[in-house]
């Protein structure tokens, strides 16, 4: 597996993100560094409660290699209740995806390596009735 | 700083090139250039080359000193220097030359362009590492899924149509069928257009531009030595380069390019223009949506209201503001780390009355280069 995945799983699985303790920012993907702070930053890692609403999204019908088999699929720009975005597939029909929707975090596959068979996981959304 | 002007420019047909290897495009424009300026060669003091990812399409790096070798400069031993900024790797190229001559620190620089895609590689995974790889890539978004986040959400604030980005898509046709270096040569129906299949929605086929092979050249001199070289001398008034978030997630307003405000504004101050002194345009059009946000981020237009400049037909090759008469990266093609340095092809053919059957009435020019999503923008300033 690429070390740069194994590296950050536990923000990808369970939308672990940063917050800066000095001006009250979250930020996701994690930071070492707070972008307003710089070297005055005091940034700890927090679990995201995952619950947002859809900012805009796309249908992908021209897939890479590795998402060839699940197309056409969702990405979407979320904006979960602490203010901060995330770009994320959103699991639903997309027909069914607007603009506003609610949607919250899952646990789910993200595709697959062919030469190794290594399987991806992550965090996706989905709609949040 | 020295004045600095253009004294010769060259470019390669844009498009898949199966014929030609990376060399065989790079002197075409080369060649094309140094007759251009009436230069042997040997007057040539330093190289800059924009190249976005030789080392993974040609599985080539030390793309400086093979570009500097096949153009017949490895005898003078001059510095040369490969510039990496995704797509925007050619109007950094340009940036680095202009940098070199303004400073003094030489008299003539070249800057050249250039990528070969349709050796090896696979270009949509290639592109992708223009975008943040680690959190937008992985989770399936591709360059144009980026590009149609920002679209759909365009269209929802602002009232901006799929028909207003195919109307860019047509116009750009229309001026690549006047241009014999265009990948594209042919007019395109606004239908055609609108009824292409979608590769990220609202983006479709014809949204896109394509990725190709191509190469530009443009010769830089300090205003008092390219007296000697040319009476029609093009100056760079200013070229401005910023950044931003990578990922778009991390951006405050994603229908802003923050870098362009910040490049284009920087320019305009230092070429002591305003928006209305500007007579033509090339701007990053490697998406539609891309099109009509530049006119907004570069002032020609307010937020939301790009697509008015279309609609009306301002930035037709008749109109006002001729935007990307080249036929831009759309209908031109988009030789990813040449196109900086053919859109300075493009504006100082112009700017001379050397552009044929597109040429239009033009005094000042700008040039927008993107890299990726925007987090990299360069804008140059030319006059006449
Ligand atoms: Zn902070």
């Amino acid at each position: 597996m690429l070390p740069r995945f194994w590296r950050k799983i536990k923000y990808r699985y369970d939308l672990v993100g940063s917050y800066c303790e000095n001006c009250q920012s979250f930020f996701y993907p994690p930071r070492n560094l707070c972008p307003h702070c710089r070297r005055r930053s005091k940034i700890k890692e927090i679990p995201f409660d995952g619950k947002g609403r859809v900012l805009s999204y796309t249908v992908v019908h021209d897939a890479p290699e590795e998402y060839k088999e699940e197309k056409p699929y969702v990405v979407a720009l979320i904006e979960l209740e602490n203010g901060v975005r995330v770009i994320s597939q959103l699991v639903c029909d997309p027909e069914e995806v607007e603009i506003g929707m609610e949607v919250k975090k899952a646990f789910r596959k993200y595709g697959e390596d062919g030469n190794s068979g290594i399987i991806y996981y992550g965090t996706k959304f989905v709609p949040d009735n | 700083m020295n004045r600095v002007a253009i004294i010769g420019v060259g470019c390669s047909k844009f498009g898949e090139m199966w014929d030609s290897g990376f060399r065989d495009i790079v002197i075409s424009a080369g060649v094309e250039a140094l007759e251009d300026a009436g230069l042997e060669g040997k007057e040539i003091e330093a190289m800059f080359v924009g190249n976005m990812s030789g080392g993974r399409y040609l599985a080539q790096e030390h793309i400086a000193a093979l570009i500097a070798d096949y153009a017949g400069l490895a005898e003078f031993n001059i510095p040369s220097t490969r510039v990496e900024v995704a797509d925007a790797s050619g109007g950094l190229a340009l940036r680095q030359a202009y940098m070199a001559v303004a400073s003094g620190m030489h008299d003539i620089v070249i800057a050249a362009g250039a990528e070969k895609v349709t050796d090896v590689g696979n270009p949509m995974d290639i592109m992708t590492s223009s975008i943040d790889r680690e959190w937008e890539g992985f989770v399936g978004a591709t360059l144009p899924a980026l590009y149609a986040i920002i679209a759909r959400l365009h269209m929802e604030k602002f009232g901006t149509k799929e028909e207003d980005l195919a109307l860019i898509s047509v116009k750009n046709h229309k001026n690549g069928a006047l241009n014999p270096k265009a990948q594209f040569r042919r007019e395109i129906s606004l239908e055609t257009a609108l009824n292409s299949t979608y590769v990220a929605e609202p983006l479709k086929l014809f949204d896109c531009a394509p990725i190709s092979d191509g190469a530009a050249v443009v010769i830089l001199a300090s205003e008092d030595v390219a007296k000697n070289y040319t009476d029609t001398p093009v100056f760079i008034e200013a070229c401005s380069q910023a950044s931003d978030y990578l990922a778009i997630q991390n951006r405050k307003d994603i229908l802003t390019m923050s870098s362009v405000v910040a490049a284009a504004k920087q320019a305009y101050k230092q070429a002591k223009v305003e928006v209305k002194d500007i007579d033509i345009a090339e701007v990053h059009d490697s998406f539609t949506i891309a099109e009509i946000m530049a006119y907004e981020d570069l002032g020609f237009a307010k937020k939301g209201e790009g697509a008015k400049l279309i609609r009306e037909g301002v930035t037709e090759l008749n109109g006002d503001l001729p935007v990307n008469t080249s036929g831009g990266l759309k209908a031109c093609g988009h030789a990813v780390g040449a196109t900086g340095v053919r859109q300075a092809v493009e504006i100082t053919l112009q700017l001379r009355g050397d552009a044929g059957k597109r040429q239009v009435d033009a005094e000042k020019g700008l040039a927008l280069n993107i890299g990726g999503t925007g987090a990299t923008a360069i804008v140059t300033i030319f006059s006449r």
